[in-house]
């Protein structure tokens, strides 16, 4: 039951903060907030007392699960669990949905409660996304979380260079992923329908769908419907076109929650579904995605040292950063799919540090542009020296948690694929490069105009404070969230080897 | 105790660092001194505590398992040995000195609590390099002490010059750190661990001497200590680096972060041991780096870019002694470098805020009489630097070097090491006439304000000065037996032969240089103006042209590659679904045009080519 809370209490909240504008302008601001925390405290609760060890046998692997029929006609149930990753990522989701009500604050001024209702309606659809087992309600959530999305962007957003309105960016993401979403609800018929007619049961439950027994062809098919839907959203090169865009254009919230949690939808979908439910064909298509992760990172590297608008430069970094996550994923080896969880959460905060930070920055500068930038350092008290630390998070820093993440993707894919990790490593360069070249534009070089702009207020300073407290921490000790995900990561990596084992064996059969 | 001691050396730059990056300016310029000062003085004194409390075996402590997934469990611990500990001793020792020396030096610049964060943090990042007791903690001090030196030598941030060498200093160690980080994958792969005891022990039972992965993972491991301690190829950073503030340069770009890619090859020795021909290698680019170096010395202007291609070249003779299996010389030699450079780089920071901030040969010139302490600075730190026979301690480690590069019987990298002992005669004396001696070249130089404080300016460069003599040499415990037998342990080769080959090089370097730049200074000067004499200053000038090499090799082709991508075609490709989609709008739209005519006639069409297909489908179903 308190997983359907989970999912319910952002949705009430959200409509009551839409409501609460009519007395008080502040009042869905604090409603969010509270709605965030509660999520938030609601998940801590849940970590602190939960027990992750690796369930014996004939234990569920779940740590809570809540499961009702829905439309019993075609076997859809409202079935929601949780185990260690889901959590993680709840928590996760909790935290930047505060952030991202933190860092509105005063940036948004204009039909707040409207505002809020997007803000938290993603959040309901996310964490929705974090808990479904039923693949319908997965793809129902899943779409859930495009809607608010789109209005964020198109209602709040900020119109770039002539061309490039917010209009069309949000559009753009819309028809992006949800072109992407139909492929993967086109698979999930296809994988419903193939396990009907094998054993005359009509189901959408994830655990009756694992076993199905799909052709091997199809299988193929389908597992790619599934990766492509995943892909858009991670984004994975060449499927990342709307990436840039909506960040660019997005308000500081709609990054913050894009970056943090939107994209780590996609991994946990790899993650939960795609490989799960595909391992062989997983196993077959993994040099294809681990070359895709490649080029995403080079790609991206490459891109994000041409922009001009700082939002735009951390959008591409992204993407570079995912890449490594996708290498990881198919990697198939525990040590990288724990590194790729850890990336994730370093990401979310790095990301969602810099992205918040830029909004601080347009807020005192009213520019986005780089070029319009530099010399900032001696301009605006603290606020350089902690975009320093994120800029340092986001190359890989070590003692930060993207390095720990990294580096474990890196030693985890050596022994399997080490070509991969060496071309990968040249991107460590490149984050480099990147990264210092934000600070560079920004906060070196000669001022671009005189006076001295304001320092963070209370707000502000305990946003980054906190990012910078949590990023630290994961990095020094990652080992509480390894041991809260190695009982989730631990099944899907065997699932490489078993197939591989498999594949070995009937070579060795013929 | 002794643990106690470390842990509380390695924490109190960090507390500082804290304090000092949170306290948001608050402290002002004095509190941000007296704390960044002090915490390093306070850490010194727990070194000394250590030293005192060594019972001389070596001691490890796990302060946390870092991760731990199957067997990758790199740990957050530290060994403290006698190789550690002497490292400690330089880092906080000479540490502490340039700190102070700093308080004289940055008085009265703006930033100085950023300064002293950056400052304090390189040292703590420096002290965890040293104690770290596995490769991936050691990677972290590694990174740590490069995002210091890149956040110091940008100090000045207003200038674009500097920043772009702070972002090149980054970089191009990023490009060795990359290697390194190879190193570690391999070294994890093979050996299935990371902690340098049991590498050490593991990777002879693994490998065999020779061996190919062997061989792979020495050469990464170079790779990494190459970009750290700017040798050939990847050293041309360092010269850039002098943008920092002077003791920035003295601490991190002479005395201790550069030597670092020493210390990492005298720690992973059996790793180097097993790879014969890599060891070699790492002689032979040290020999290399040395020459090039010194040539390149010889042709600055700028008193700080003498130094540091004189810091490359005496790197590059810890390289040689490195490469012939002579790891307590290398280390040996580091201790008397971090000496002698750090009291030169004082010194010249003395000469440059006397002088106003000129750093130009040129325009310095005839301060002799008025800047008597930095004088005395250079001439003793001068003398270490040649090496002159038996007051100096630069003799005593580099005459080691040389004989151990002799009783190794490689006749090439000896030489090497004799023609650079000429060069650094030669290029040490024009940095002195140039500096003291002679006219003053400007205003700046007529008019000196020297440095009175007693405290924080004279005592550094005293206490360096005296280190910097034989003095400092009898300091050097010796580390023989934590290394493996050196070559010259075993051989008969005689020593006193070496030592008057050294001497005599010396003697040569400093008469020709007495000979050139007092009696035939005219005539150089004409030389060097015009013709060939011209092309070559200017190629010594720029360091061979390594700078041109990556610029047209590297940078242009990568800024090419960035501004060719910039609009996305990628995504431009994705765009044209779009416009295939509003083409196939608009010729549909055609159709829609009202005209009535138009639509029979589309109708008629449509009616004609259905029925014709039923026909011909039908007839060939019959």
């Amino acid at each position: 039951m308190i997983l359907l809370w989970l999912i319910l209490i952002p949705f009430f909240g959200s409509l009551l903060c839409w409501q609460a504008e009519r007395w008080n302008q502040q009042a869905p601001r604090w409603i969010a907030l509270g709605t965030m925390l509660l999520v938030l405290v609601t998940s801590l609760v849940l970590w602190v007392g939960g027990d992750f060890s690796p369930p014996g046998v004939s234990e569920s692997p779940w740590l809570l699960e809540w499961r009702v029929p829905w439309i019993p006609r075609f076997g859809i149930e409202i079935h929601l669990a949780m185990d260690g990753l889901s959590l993680i990522l709840v928590a996760l989701a909790g935290l930047l949905g505060a952030l991202a009500v933190l860092c509105s604050w005063n940036e948004i001024v204009q039909r707040v409660g409207f505002f809020h209702l997007n803000l938290l309606f993603i959040m309901s659809g996310v964490v929705g996304v974090f808990l479904a087992l039923d693949l319908f309600l997965f793809f129902l959530f899943w779409e859930a979380m495009l809607v608010p999305m789109y209005f964020l962007i198109a209602l709040w957003g900020h119109s770039g260079s002539p061309g490039q309105t917010r209009i069309r960016a949000a559009t753009r993401f819309f028809i992006y992923t949800q072109a992407s979403g139909l492929l993967m609800l086109v698979a999930i018929l296809a994988l419903v329908f193939v396990n009907y007619s094998n054993t005359g049961v009509m189901t959408f439950s994830y655990n009756a769908l694992l076993d199905a027994d799909v052709p091997d062809g199809l299988a193929f098919w389908l597992m790619l419907g599934f990766f492509i839907a995943f892909a858009v959203k991670l984004p994975v090169v060449p499927l990342h076109g709307w990436l840039p865009d909506a960040h660019a254009q997005a308000p500081t919230a709609g990054s913050v929650d894009l970056a943090g949690i939107l994209l780590k939808t996609a991994a946990y979908g790899i993650l939960r579904f795609a490989i799960p439910l595909f391992p062989e064909q997983s196993q077959a298509f993994a040099p294809v995605a681990m070359t895709l992760g490649l080029v995403g990172i080079f790609y991206g590297a490459i891109l994000a040292c041409g922009q001009q608008d700082i939002k735009r430069l951390i959008a591409y970094t992204s993407i570079s950063h995912m890449g490594f996550v996708l290498i990881a994923l198919y990697s198939g080896s525990e040590l990288a799919m724990q590194g790729a969880i850890v990336i994730m959460v370093a990401h979310a905060f790095s990301s969602a540090g810099l992205f918040i930070l830029s909004g601080q920055l347009y807020e005192r500068v009213k520019t986005r542009d780089m070029r319009q930038m530099g010399g900032l350092w001696g301009r605006i008290p603290t606020l350089p020296g902690f975009t320093m630390f994120f800029v340092a998070a986001s190359l890989g820093m070590p003692a930060t948690a993207n390095f720990i993440g990294e580096f474990m993707v890196l030693f985890g894919t050596f022994p399997s694929a080490p070509v991969v990790v060496v071309i990968a490593s040249g991107g460590l360069v490149l984050a480099a490069i990147y990264s210092l070249l934000l600070m560079q534009r920004v906060h070196f070089g000669r001022e671009t105009s005189q006076g001295q702009l304001a320092g963070p207020d209370a707000r502000e300073y305990a946003m980054m404070l906190l990012l910078l407290g949590l990023t630290l921490a994961v990095g020094l000790n990652p080992q509480p969230l390894l041991d809260t995900t190695s009982s989730m990561v631990q099944p899907v990596a065997a699932l490489f080897s078993d197939s591989a084992g498999l594949a070995v064996q009937a070579e060795e059969v013929d | 105790m002794m643990t106690a001691a470390t842990i509380l050396s390695f924490l109190l730059p960090l507390a500082g660092t804290v304090m000092l990056a949170f306290s948001g300016e608050r402290l002002g310029p004095r509190g941000s001194t007296f704390i960044g000062v002090g915490s390093v003085g306070l850490a010194a004194l727990a070194t000394a505590w250590a030293l005192l409390a060594y019972s001389g075996a070596s001691q490890g402590v796990t302060l946390w398992t870092w991760v731990a997934v199957g067997d990758f469990q790199p740990t957050m611990g530290l060994t403290v040995d006698r190789l550690s500990l002497l490292m400690m001793a330089v880092i906080t020792g000479v540490g502490f000195l340039i700190h102070l020396f700093a308080a004289w030096y940055m008085a009265g610049e703006a930033g100085i609590t950023r300064f002293y964060a950056w400052m304090n943090l390189f040292v703590f990042s420096m002290l965890t390099l040293v104690l770290a007791d596995n490769l991936l903690l050691l990677f972290l001090g590694w990174e740590g002490v490069g995002l210091c030196s890149y956040g110091l030598i940008g100090y000045y941030y207003q200038h674009e010059a500097n920043n772009w060498a702070a972002f090149k200093a980054f970089i191009v160690t990023r490009i060795g750190d990359v290697f390194l980080a190879l190193g570690m994958f391999l070294i994890f792969v093979e050996l299935g661990t990371l902690d340098i005891g049991q590498v050490l022990e593991q990777a002879p039972r693994v490998w065999a001497e020779g061996s190919t992965t062997a061989n792979i993972a020495a050469l990464l491991i170079l790779g990494g200590a190459l970009g750290k301690s700017a040798q050939v190829p990847l050293h041309t950073w360092l010269p850039d680096a002098m943008a920092g503030p002077t003791p920035v340069s003295a601490l991190i770009h002479a005395a201790t972060m550069v030597t670092a890619g020493v210390y990492l090859i005298a720690r992973l020795n059996g790793l180097f041991l097993l790879a014969p021909d890599v060891l070699l290698l790492v002689g032979v680019i040290g020999a290399v780096s040395l020459l090039l170096a010194a040539f390149a010395a010889l042709a600055q202007t700028d008193i700080k870019r003498v130094l540091a291609y004189s810091t490359m070249s005496q790197i590059g003779y810890m390289f040689v002694a490195l490469g012939v299996g002579a790891f307590d010389a290398a280390i040996f030699h580091l201790t008397t470098h971090a000496f002698f450079k750090a009291l030169l780089f004082l010194s010249a920071g003395s000469v440059i805020i006397s002088c106003h901030h000129e750093q130009e040969m040129d325009k310095l010139g005839g301060l002799w009489r008025k800047l008597p302490v930095a004088y005395a600075g250079f001439i003793v730190g001068g003398a270490a630097l040649v090496a002159l026979p038996l007051i100096s301690a630069g003799f005593f480690s580099k005459d080691e070097i040389l004989w151990q590069a002799m009783a190794a019987d490689q006749t090439g990298l000896l030489i090497a090491g004799l023609l650079g002992a000429v060069l650094t005669g030669l290029y040490t004396v024009r940095l002195i006439l140039g500096t003291f001696h002679g006219e003053p070249g400007s205003d700046h130089a007529r008019h000196p304000e020297p440095g009175r404080n007693p405290f924080t300016h004279h005592l550094p460069l005293i206490v360096l000065a005296v280190l910097s003599t034989f003095l400092g040499a009898w300091l050097y415990p010796g580390l023989g037996e934590l290394f493996p037998a050196a070559p010259g342990e075993t051989s008969d080769t005689s020593h006193t032969l070496l030592q008057v080959l050294a001497t005599g090089a010396v003697i040569a370097g400093l008469a020709l240089a007495g000979w050139l730049f007092v009696m035939r200074r005219q005539w150089l000067h004409s030389i060097a103006g015009k013709g060939a004499g011209a092309r070559c200053w200017a190629l010594l000038n720029r360091a061979w042209g390594f700078d041109a090499l990556f610029k047209w090799g590297l940078v242009r082709p990568w800024q090419w590659l960035v501004r060719g991508l910039r609009f996305d075609f990628i995504n431009r490709g994705m765009n044209l679904l779009a416009l295939i989609a509003r083409a196939g709008n608009a010729g549909l739209v055609r159709t829609q045009n009202g005209r009535v005519r138009t639509y029979a006639c589309v109708m008629v069409l449509g009616v004609t080519v259905i029925l014709i297909s039923l026909v011909l489908t039908s007839g060939g179903g019959r």
